[in-house]
């Protein structure tokens, strides 16, 4: 169960958006696609669910467990689509139907690909949501998503895309929305459930720091274009390129440290904030 | 059933349902059982004021008013109904021919859907009848028509909006198809638009049935019909005036259910909106009640 995407190349109009962008992922790999907006590391990702919009195209190859994906018919696809393959949008808050309750919202893909009927979709959907450690499983998945919180929503969004047990999960930004206090419990989640049961991760994000929680490998993109890829340790330590030197720049700018007062020195009342 | 019990909860929504109810019931009770035959003249009673038997008294042949008001709301019921349906596929295929389809396509059918907005509905449905000689028919295709194009052209752009969120992307890749995504994502998000439509548009529907009718251009005289009573009691407005009441009462409390009966579904399709108590909805803060 590996992705080997080899020379992709995606074009809209004339522009060439991505640009001969190989890697692979082997079973069981955690591999992240890092670059700052614009990079193509999101239109990566959905060439790989053949989920392009209007007027993109793609050429060059996807292969899934030796099979060529790209330019399969829209039939063949929703075949690999949620069942072999899931994935987890950066929104929580619009990826989500408005209008239908959580529960049927993530045993929708079981219904689809095993068939089974509403009532055994929903038990599904309850364990479903156990397992993403949603409060409540029993009473929350005949809640509607704008009762819920961020974090609750992209777990809801997790629980969807891991309903039928895909082999591989292509996760967009998925804390990108969230709060930093509830990112490092989604993390953490995703990271686990990935780990438990053996499935491959793509992981886009532009922050390395939320990368070193989760992947052991990088590819570093810039202008649809790969700079440099490796294990995320190595990027880590001896970054070659300057766009890994930037992006490790900004995560480590993210380490606030607040210089305090001396001790002794009364603070001026005017800089207190109401 | 979450959405009727929210909608029975409705003010409106309760009004809407009972008055829409009683129409319906009443057009149904009149195919088996009307107090007296809408068709029988009796020249003894001519002008008989409410008064039992008569309960709504008589017109000026002596036909029970009560009596040709029920059997009328067959003719409203079908006419509603009729245009209603012909409305909503004629505005469903439209929309969905406008906004899912590719882009030439798309974009003929949304000037196609411009031009037919343009034409006024009321007066083609008059020159077809002064033409071919009026009937049901004739009202419930041309409201429906003018109905459906009107439908087709609010409901294209919620589509489009709705197609191109990320629940339907996302619906695409837990594997639905594109069917699957219509009926389970975008539809149910362009139903509150959709309804309010339909119901304005069976609202019309029903005006202009009596209206046409009034007219001459609609029911032919021998069938039952509010329009066509309102017409035949007009004539002695100066005389009897309370009987024009009654058709007058009952096109307007139907024309007012089916519009609140709409606004309500759509607060009720809403899972959004429900939440909320009336008080919250009507806080302003800063605000002293």
């Amino acid at each position: 169960m590996s992705l080997v995407v080899k020379n992709l190349r995606i074009e809209i109009g004339e522009r060439d958006v991505v640009d001969d962008v190989s890697f692979s992922v082997p079973e069981g790999a955690r591999v992240g696609l890092i670059g700052e907006s614009g990079s193509g590391k999101s239109l990566t990702a959905l060439a790989v669910l053949g989920l392009l919009p209007d007027g993109a195209r793609a050429s060059g190859s996807i292969l899934w467990n030796g099979r060529e994906i790209l330019g399969l018919p829209d039939r063949e696809l929703a075949r690999l689509r949620g069942d072999d393959i899931g994935m987890v949008f950066q929104e929580p808050r619009t990826a989500l139907n408005p209008v239908r309750t959580v529960g049927r919202q993530i045993g929708e893909s079981v219904r689809i690909h095993e068939g089974v009927s509403r009532r055994e979709a929903l038990r599904r959907a309850v364990a479903e949501a156990e397992r993403v450690a949603l409060p409540d499983p029993e009473r929350i998945v005949s809640r509607y998503p704008h009762q819920l919180s961020g974090g609750q929503r992209q777990r809801v969004a997790i629980a969807m895309a891991l309903a039928c047990r895909p082999r591989l999960l292509i996760a967009d930004e998925p804390t990108t929305a969230l709060d930093v206090t509830i990112q490092a419990g989604v993390l953490s989640l995703l990271r686990s459930l990935v780990q438990d049961a053996g499935m491959s991760l793509v992981f886009i994000t532009h922050d390395l720091a939320v990368l070193a929680q989760v992947a052991t490998h990088a590819v570093v993109l810039e202008h649809g274009r790969v700079v440099e890829e490796g294990a995320v340790t190595d990027l880590l330590r001896a970054p070659t390129s300057v766009v890994t030197q930037a992006l490790l720049r900004d995560a480590t700018a993210t380490l606030w440290h607040p210089e305090l007062p001396p001790r002794g020195v009364v603070r001026d009342e005017t800089e207190e904030t109401p | 059933m979450t959405t009727l019990r929210r909608l029975w909860s409705l003010g409106t929504g309760r009004f809407g349902i009972l008055i829409v109810a009683l129409v319906v019931v009443t057009a149904v009770v009149s195919l088996f059982w009307t107090p007296f035959d809408p068709a029988a003249v009796d020249a003894r009673v001519r002008w008989s004021a409410p008064s039992w038997p008569h309960v709504l008294g008589t017109d000026n042949s002596g036909r029970d008013i009560a009596s040709l008001l029920m059997a009328g709301a067959r003719t409203t019921v079908v006419v509603a109904v009729g245009a209603g349906a012909v409305a909503s596929v004629l505005g469903i295929v439209l929309a969905a021919l406008g906004s899912l389809t590719a882009r030439w396509i798309r974009e003929s059918v949304a000037v196609l859907v411009d031009i037919l907005i343009a034409f006024p509905v009321l007066i083609i449905a008059m020159m077809i009848s002064a033409v071919w000689g009026g009937s049901l028919a004739v009202v419930i295709l041309s409201v429906g028509i003018g109905f459906g194009v009107n439908i087709a052209r609010v409901t294209r752009p919620e589509l489009r909006r709705v197609l191109h969120s990320d629940f339907v992307l996302a619906g695409r890749a837990s594997g639905l198809s594109t069917g699957q995504n219509l009926t389970r994502h975008l539809l149910p998000n362009v139903a509150p638009v959709f309804i309010v439509q339909l119901s304005w548009g069976m609202a019309v529907a029903v005006l202009a049935e009596a209206g046409l009718s009034y007219l001459g251009f609609g029911a032919p005289v021998t069938q039952p019909s509010w329009g066509v009573l309102l017409s035949d009691l007009q004539a002695y407005i100066a005389v009897h005036p309370l009987t024009v009441v009654w058709p007058g009462l009952a096109i307007t409390l139907t024309v007012l259910g089916l519009n609140l009966l709409g606004d309500a579904l759509r607060e009720a399709a809403d899972p959004t909106l429900g939440e909320r108590t009336p008080a919250a909805r009507t806080h302003v803060p800063g605000v002293v009640a």
